[in-house]
């Protein structure tokens, strides 16, 4: 993929100017690299486990099922809870959203459904914490979660 | 006795060992259900391949190259608009799922950025990512798109700075050993 080109490229540059200037600090790097992947890691692969089991308990007609456009408030809140729990890269999550919309899905909560799952990760909580402690973590996901309804509402509004 | 280290080691892991097991009892009990959880984990760990490593030799690169005093200069308290508008530019250029976002949050913190610019750089990099809203006007439309990404420049800024508000003196202190751990 374009992405992990783009990454990996940069990745080798900055490697390789750094390298040019000092060959102890390109080591350093790549330890203190080294250091930080491995403290988050075990985190990390048990949010891949987790992911993996609530992917494949939900389906998506399921998901359709309860946010659709006469779901009104209940599915609005709905959508937005799987949002934040469900993490789906965007390039999954769009043509998934607009086959929702198709398949009767309402703009709301579609809407509520993409901002969720953009601002609201609970599944990666955990590895939130570690940077960011518990407080901080809950205060950012919850005030996410009520922007993303205004978010919903403003669309359902215009849209 | 167990030491400091040990019990770190031990928290560390607590939850990858619940997911196994529990992984685990799902393979016992119904081996289909398991193996397709199995099977899309794999395929996410292959994905996480494609941007974490990169991503964690930036941040070494970024950790050993970037003085304090830079960092501190157009990103730290004093920041102002520069650190603001820094903080967007790098979160909506980053690709990537948002949990790659956090240890570039951790370094940020550790060399002396202000907790609000690292917000924004989450709340960009959750919401505001650039290689993605052309897909999402692609699909979505660009009325959606635009409605969406409008309001989350104000989202973004708004809970930044609320949390910094919120966030009392001993949080952040906190937060910055937080961050001064996992860059260790």
């Amino acid at each position: 993929m374009i992405m992990t080109l783009v990454f990996y490229g940069l990745a080798a540059i900055g490697l390789i100017f750094s390298f040019v200037k000092s060959k102890e600090n390109t080591v350093l790097a790549l330890k203190k690299a080294w250091k930080a992947f491995a403290n988050v890691m075990p985190q990390f692969l048990g949010i891949i486990l987790l992911i993996g089991v609530l992917l494949n308990i939900l389906s998506a007609q399921q998901i359709s099922q309860l946010i659709g456009a006469d779901s009104g408030w209940v599915g609005v809140l709905i959508a937005a809870v799987i949002g934040s729990i469900t993490l789906i890269p965007g390039f999954v999550a769009f043509p998934l959203a607009a086959a929702l919309l198709e398949n009767g899905a309402g703009t709301m909560q579609i809407g509520a459904f993409v901002s969720t799952l953009m601002m609201v990760g609970i599944v990666t909580m955990p590895m939130e914490f570690l940077y960011f402690g518990k407080k901080a973590t809950i205060l950012r996901n919850g005030m996410g979660f009520v922007f993303s309804i205004l978010v919903a509402v403003v669309m359902g509004a215009l849209l | 006795m167990m030491n400091k280290k040990s019990i770190e080691i031990l928290k560390r892991y607590r939850f990858l060992s619940v997911m196994i097991v529990v992984t685990l009892i799902i393979l016992a009990v119904k081996p289909a259900l398991g193996m397709q959880i199995y099977g899309a984990a794999l395929e996410n760990i292959l994905g996480m391949l494609g941007v974490l490593p990169p991503i964690f030799i930036l941040i070494g690169l970024l950790d050993v190259w970037v003085k304090k005093e830079t960092m501190v200069k157009y990103m730290g308290k004093d920041s102002g608009i520069v650190g603001i508008l820094l903080g967007f530019f790098l979160g909506s250029a980053a690709a990537g799922p948002l949990y790659g976002a956090f240890p570039v949050a951790g370094v940020f913190l550790n060399k002396g950025s202000r907790l609000a610019n690292v917000w924004i750089i989450v709340g960009a990099w959750a919401s505001m990512k650039i290689p993605l809203l052309l897909f999402e006007v692609s699909s979505m439309g660009i009325k959606f798109t635009l409605i969406r990404f409008v309001m989350d420049v104000f989202g973004v800024l708004i809970i930044a700075f609320a949390m910094e508000k919120i966030l009392t003196d001993e949080d952040e202190r906190q937060i910055y050993e937080l961050a001064r751990k996992m860059n260790q």
